[in-house]
C-alpha cells in the first residue's frame, strides 16, 4: 500500500532551511580556515626565527679541514720527511644497497684480502651513520684506475685522496725524525687535556717518535673549515663557505744527510752510535743509531709480525742508542775529572806518580787494575789522559772524593736530560751518596769511588750527553742544547734561529781548560796517544779522548751489573773529538758496543766521519796538511 | 563561449576556481617532486582523465543521480566487504579490490555514494528531518565508516563519514540533536582508542600531542613539515628554493606533505592566496547548492562542498601539527590519482546540480 503523504511540502520554506544550513556552514568553514591561517601565522612569523634557525642547522654542515703537514729539510735543503697522496677505497655503508654482492665484485677487481675485510666490518659497527669506511688502503696507480672505470656499477664506493707522510730516505733518519701515524685513543685522550681535539678534527697521523713528536705543533698547522649544504642523507650539495686551514710550518734540520749517510755506512751492521754535533751552536750535524728500522712501515700500520721482530730483536732497532743508551762513558770523561782535580786543587799540572799497573788503598785488600799490565811509568795529569792512564785516576777519584765529583760532573750534564728536540732521551746515573741511599739503601763505600774514576762504577751516560760534555771542554764552561731542528721556512726564506744555552760550568782558571784541551790534542798528536795510530795521516789537526768501557748491555731501565755481564760480553769501544784543534767547527761521539778497545775501533769510525766532513766542508789552505807538512807541524807542537 | 559551456553543463566559475588551484598544484608538485618532469607530465595526465570524468558526470541529470543512489550506496558496502575478505594489501592497509580489468579503492566510491544515500533518504521525507530519520541515516553512514576504518583507513572514513552528517546538518537536523551527537561522539572516542584502532594509529595520535618525544621516529615527519613551514617565514624562500624540502627532508613531499613545501617556498602570502582559492571554490559549491531545484541536489551539492572543505582542512592541519597525521591529500594539489578522480567525480555531480534544471519546477 503506497504511503500517502499527510501534508504538502513547503519547498520554499525547505529552500530557506537549507540555505540558512548552508550559510552557517560557510561561516564556521571560514572560521576553522581562519584558525589553520593563524596557526600557520604563529609558526612563520611568531616562531619563524626559531624554525629558520632549525633549517640551517638541518642542511648547513660545518666539516674541519686538516691542514698539510709541514715539511722537514736537512740543513742542505734535501726533503726528508714529504707529503704523499695516497689512494683509499671508501664505502658509505647506507649508500649500498647489498653489501656482500659489492664486496665480492670489489674483490673481483683488486686483491682485497679477508684481513681487509674483516677490520672493514669491524670498523662497520659503533659506525657514525653515512660516514665512509676504508676498505683498501693505499692503493696503486692501476688500481685507481681500474675502479675509475669501473666506478659507476658502484653506488656508495668512491675513492678518496689524502696527503700521508713519506720518509724517502726510510730507516737512516729513523732515530732523528720519529714517525707520524694514525691518532689513537691515548693521543686522543692528550688532545682532549691539551684543548687540541678540534685542532686535530680532520687530522688522521699526529707524530709518535722523534722530531715528529717533538716538533708536532709546529708541524701540524691549524685546521680549517669548510661549511657544506647537506641532504637528508647527509651528502653534500654545496659548499658555501671556506676557512682555509693553516699548513704546518717547514722546518730545516742541522742534520746533513751526507754525514749521517757516512756514519751509517760506518756503522754498518754493528750495534752502535754516532752524534756529531757543532760544538759553536749544539746543532746537531749527525745522530744515527744502529741498528735502525723503516718508519714508513708505521706510518699505515705496521703488522703484527713486524712490529714483533721489531719489539723482539735482541739488537734493540727501536732504541735511540745516541738519545737512550746508557753506557759507561768509561775513559772519554777523563779530560773533565782532570779539570775538576785540578779545580779542586787535588792535583796539580805537574805532580806526577809512578804508575806500576796496580792502585791500592791502604788497608783494603782489593786492587784496582790498569788497563796496560805493568803500568805507564811516571805520568802527570797530561799524560795521564793521552795514554788513558788508569791508576792516576783512580786516585785522582779518591782524592776528589765522589760528592766533589758528582756535583762537578753534573754541571757537566751527566745524569741530566740535555735537552735535546727529542723526547726519546734518558738522563742516564750520575752516581752520588744520596742516589746509591735512595737507589739501594747503602751508605756510599770508598771503593764505589775509585772506578768512577774512570767512568764506571754506577756512572752511565747516553752518547749525546757525552757529546755536549766535550762541547762544554771545547767552549771552556760555555753550554749549549744539542739542537736538531736548525729553523723553519717561511714565505721561502730559512729562519735560523738562535743556539739554546745552558748554564756555564765555571773554572777558576782558564789555563786548566787549556791544559785538558792540551791533553785531548796529545791523544790524537803526540805517538803515545791512544788515538795516535787512526788520525796519523789526516790532514788536519783534530783532538779526541778514547774510551772502552767493560761492558753490560743497553737499556732505558738496565742497570749495570759489572759481576753479571762483563764475563760474556765485549767491551764499548768508544771515542770522543772534536776539529780542527785551533778552531773547532765540529766534534763527535762514537759508541761502538761489544767492539773492543776504543782506540782501534771507535776512534777510526770518527776519523772517516772527519774526513767525510772536510771534504764536505774543506778547509782553508793553511789549514790543510800534507802528511810531511803534518809531521813537523806535530813535532812543533809537542816540544 | 559561455553558452557552449551552458551547453556542455560547466559552471565557469568553479572551473575557474578549480583550473587555478591545479595549477598552483602543478608549480608545487614540480619543486617538491626534484624539478621531475616526468611527474608533473603524469599529473597533468591524471587531471585530464579526472577532468573528462567531471564532465561527463556534469552531462548526466541530477535525476539519474538520485535514481541510482540506492545502488550505489548498496554496491559500495558489498564491495567494501568484499576487500575486507579479499582485497590486496598495500602500504600495510587492506584498501584496493583488484577486478584484473582494474584495481581501485571502493572506499573512493563511498566517498560519493554516502552522501547521495543520506541526501536520498532524507529528502523523501519533509524537512526538517525527525530525529528517527536522523537516527537512520547516522545508521547508514556509520557502517561504511567503520568498514573502511577497519582497512584500516583513517582519512577516507573520516571523509566519508563527514560527507554523510554534512547532509544531516544540511538537511535542517536540530541543534541540540547535533549537541547530543556531539557528547556521544565524545563519549564514543575511548571506545575508538581502545577497540577500533590499529596501534600504528594510536602512535600518531601520540606523536601528534607531543612529536618532539621522538624526534627521529614518528615525530620525525610532523617536526621536519613544521620546520619547513616555520622557516618559510611571511615571504617564503622562494620557488624551488625550499631548503628543507629540496634537500629531502621532508617526507611525503609531493603527495600528503605538499602544503608543507608549498609554504615553504611561498610564505605566509603564498599560503593566504591558496585558501582564498579554496574558500572561493567553497563558496561557489555552498551558491551552487543553495540554488539547487530540490531538496536531494541541494543536500548532496552541499554535502560534496563541504567534504572538499574537509580534506583541507584536515590536510592542513596534519600537516602544520594542528592534528594528528591521517592520510588525507591536499585536494587537487596533492600528486597522485585515486582521489583526484573523486573529487573531480564530486565536482562533475555538483556541476550537473548547478547546470541542469528542469524548467516546470517550482
Amino acid at each position: 500500500m503506497p504511503i500517502k503523504r499527510q501534508t504538502i511540502r513547503d519547498h520554499t520554506a525547505e529552500a530557506n532551511l537549507v540555505t540558512r544550513r548552508a550559510f552557517i556552514a560557510f561561516i564556521i568553514t571560514s572560521l576553522l580556515l581562519g584558525v589553520v591561517l593563524s596557526n600557520l601565522y604563529v609558526l612563520q612569523v611568531k616562531q619563524h626565527q626559531d624554525f629558520e634557525t632549525r633549517s640551517d642547522t638541518n642542511r648547513i654542515k660545518v666539516l674541519p679541514v686538516a691542514p698539510n703537514r709541514g715539511l722537514i729539510y736537512d740543513r742542505n735543503g734535501v726533503l726528508l720527511a714529504e707529503n704523499q697522496p695516497v689512494f683509499s677505497l671508501e664505502l658509505i655503508p647506507e649508500d649500498i644497497d647489498d653489501l656482500d654482492t659489492t664486496l665480492s665484485q670489489l674483490k673481483a677487481l683488486f686483491p682485497i684480502t679477508e684481513e681487509d675485510i674483516s677490520s672493514f666490518k669491524q670498523t662497520l659497527r659503533g659506525q657514525r651513520r653515512f660516514k665512509p669506511i676504508a676498505l683498501k688502503t693505499r692503493l696503486s696507480e692501476q688500481e685507481v684506475a681500474i675502479f675509475s672505470a669501473n666506478k659507476y656499477r658502484f653506488p656508495g664506493v668512491s675513492i678518496e685522496a689524502r696527503l700521508s707522510r713519506h720518509y724517502p730516505y726510510a730507516g737512516l733518519l729513523t732515530h732523528v725524525l720519529g714517525y707520524v701515524s694514525k691518532i689513537n685513543k691515548k693521543d686522543l685522550q692528550k688532545l682532549i687535556e691539551a684543548g687540541q681535539e678540534d685542532n686535530y678534527a680532520a687530522t688522521y697521523d699526529i707524530g709518535k717518535l722523534g722530531v715528529e713528536r717533538f716538533h708536532e705543533s709546529l708541524l701540524h698547522g691549524k685546521v680549517g673549515y669548510q661549511q657544506v649544504e647537506v641532504n637528508s642523507q647527509g651528502r653534500i650539495i654545496r659548499t658555501l663557505e671556506v676557512q682555509p686551514p693553516t699548513p704546518g710550518q717547514d722546518i730545516v734540520l742541522n742534520i746533513d744527510l751526507r754525514l749521517q749517510q757516512k756514519a751509517a755506512e760506518l756503522l754498518g751492521d754493528r750495534r752502535g752510535t754516532v752524534v756529531m754535533t757543532d760544538p759553536s751552536t749544539g746543532g746537531v750535524l749527525a745522530l744515527y743509531s744502529s741498528p735502525s728500522y723503516d718508519p714508513n712501515m708505521f706510518v699505515h700500520g705496521i703488522s703484527q709480525a713486524n712490529y714483533s721482530a721489531l719489539l723482539n730483536s735482541t739488537d734493540r732497532p727501536l732504541i735511540n742508542r745516541a738519545t737512550q743508551g746508557q753506557y759507561p762513558p768509561a775513559s772519554t770523561i777523563k779530560p773533565h775529572l782532570g779539570l775538576v782535580g785540578l779545580e779542586h786543587e787535588v792535583i796539580t799540572p805537574d805532580e806526577e806518580m809512578t804508575d806500576y799497573g796496580r792502585y791500592r788503598l791502604p788497608n783494603v785488600s782489593h786492587v784496582w787494575r790498569d788497563w796496560k799490565r805493568g803500568g805507564h811509568g811516571k805520568v802527570n795529569l797530561t799524560k795521564a789522559i793521552e795514554v788513558s792512564c788508569d791508576t792516576f785516576y783512580y786516585d785522582l777519584a779518591y782524592r776528589t772524593g765522589i760528592d766533589k765529583i758528582s756535583e762537578s760532573m753534573m754541571d757537566f750534564g751527566f745524569g741530566d736530560y740535555t735537552g735535546i728536540d727529542l723526547h726519546e732521551e734518558s738522563a742516564a746515573n750520575m752516581p752520588s751518596r744520596g742516589w746509591k741511599k735512595a737507589r739501594f739503601n747503602e751508605p756510599w763505600y770508598i771503593g764505589d769511588t775509585i772506578p768512577v774514576g774512570i767512568g764506571q762504577s754506577f756512572w752511565t751516560a747516553t752518547p749525546v750527553q757525552i757529546a755536549q760534555s766535550v762541547n762544554t771542554l771545547i767552549n771552556k764552561g760555555e753550554r749549549f742544547i744539542p739542537q736538531i731542528k736548525r729553523g723553519y721556512i717561511e714565505n721561502e726564506q730559512i729562519t735560523v734561529e738562535l743556539p739554546k744555552t745552558l748554564r756555564p760550568v765555571a773554572m777558576k782558571k782558564e789555563a786548566n781548560w787549556d791544559l785538558v784541551l792540551d791533553a785531548m790534542y796529545g791523544t790524537v798528536n803526540r805517538d803515545h796517544g791512544t788515538a795516535f795510530n787512526a788520525f796519523a795521516t789526516a790532514p788536519y789537526v783534530s783532538a779526541g779522548k778514547t774510551g772502552t768501557a767493560q761492558l753490560f748491555s743497553v737499556a732505558q731501565d738496565e742497570e749495570y751489573e759489572e759481576e753479571n755481564v762483563a764475563e760474556h760480553l765485549r767491551d764499548n769501544a768508544m771515542y770522543v773529538g772534536y776539529a780542527p784543534y785551533d778552531a773547532p767547527q765540529v766534534s763527535i761521539a762514537v759508541v761502538i758496543e761489544n767492539a773492543g778497545g776504543g782506540s782501534s775501533n771507535a776512534a777510526p769510525v770518527a776519523r772517516a766521519m772527519f774526513d767525510y766532513y772536510f771534504t764536505l766542508n774543506p778547509l782553508p789552505e793553511d789549514k790543510w796538511y800534507s802528511p810531511t807538512e803534518k809531521r813537523k807541524v806535530l813535532e812543533y807542537t809537542s816540544s | 563561449m559561455k553558452r557552449f559551456l551552458a551547453a556542455i553543463h560547466i559552471d565557469l566559475t568553479l572551473l575557474v576556481g578549480l583550473l587555478t588551484l591545479m595549477s598552483v598544484g602543478l608549480v608545487a608538485i614540480y619543486s617538491a617532486g626534484g624539478q621531475d618532469i616526468d611527474l608533473i607530465y603524469r599529473q597533468v595526465t591524471r587531471l585530464g582523465v579526472a577532468m573528462v570524468v567531471m564532465l561527463v558526470l556534469a552531462q548526466i541529470p541530477p535525476a539519474f543521480y538520485r535514481r541510482v543512489s540506492v545502488y550505489g550506496y548498496v554496491v559500495g558496502l558489498l564491495m567494501l566487504v568484499a576487500v575486507l575478505l579479499f582485497g590486496d594489501v598495500g602500504k600495510g592497509a587492506q584498501r584496493w579490490l583488484d577486478l584484473h580489468i582494474i584495481r581501485f579503492q571502493p572506499s573512493e566510491i563511498m566517498k560519493l555514494a554516502v552522501p547521495m544515500m543520506i541526501a536520498w533518504y532524507i529528502s523523501k521525507f519533509d524537512l526538517p528531518p525527525k530525529t528517527l530519520n536522523i537516527f537512520v541515516g547516522f545508521v547508514l553512514v556509520i557502517i561504511p565508516t567503520i568498514l573502511i576504518a577497519k582497512q584500516p583507513d583513517l582519512g577516507t572514513s573520516l571523509l566519508v563519514a563527514s560527507s554523510g552528517i554534512f547532509a544531516l546538518f544540511l538537511a535542517g537536523m536540530r541543534w541540540r540533536l547535533i549537541a547530543y551527537v556531539a557528547l556521544l561522539a565524545g563519549a564514543f572516542l575511548p571506545i575508538m582508542w581502545f577497540f577500533l584502532m590499529q596501534d600504528y594509529q594510536k602512535q600518531r595520535v601520540l606523536t601528534f600531542l607531543n612529536p618532539e618525544s621522538d624526534p627521529l621516529g614518528s615525530g620525525y615527519h610532523i617536526i621536519q613539515s613544521k620546520i619547513a613551514i616555520g622557516s618559510g617565514g611571511f615571504e617564503g624562500k622562494g620557488w624551488l628554493k625550499g631548503t628543507q624540502s629540496q634537500l629531502e627532508f621532508l617526507p611525503e613531499r609531493h603527495t600528503d606533505f605538499i602544503f608543507a613545501v608549498y609554504s615553504e617556498e611561498f610564505g605566509l602570502i603564498g599560503v593566504m592566496a591558496l585558501l582564498a582559492i579554496y574558500l572561493f571554490i567553497i563558496g561557489r559549491g555552498l551558491v551552487l547548492a543553495v540554488r539547487a531545484q530540490d531538496a536531494y541536489s541541494k543536500l548532496l551539492a552541499g554535502a560534496i562542498t563541504l567534504t572538499f572543505f574537509v580534506y583541507v582542512f584536515v590536510n592542513m592541519g596534519m600537516v602544520s601539527g594542528l592534528l594528528p597525521v591521517v592520510g588525507v591529500p591536499l585536494p587537487l594539489v596533492s600528486y597522485g590519482g585515486t582521489s583526484m578522480v573523486t573529487l573531480l567525480a564530486g565536482f562533475g555531480i555538483l556541476m550537473s546540480i548547478g547546470t541542469q534544471k528542469r524548467l516546470l519546477s517550482r
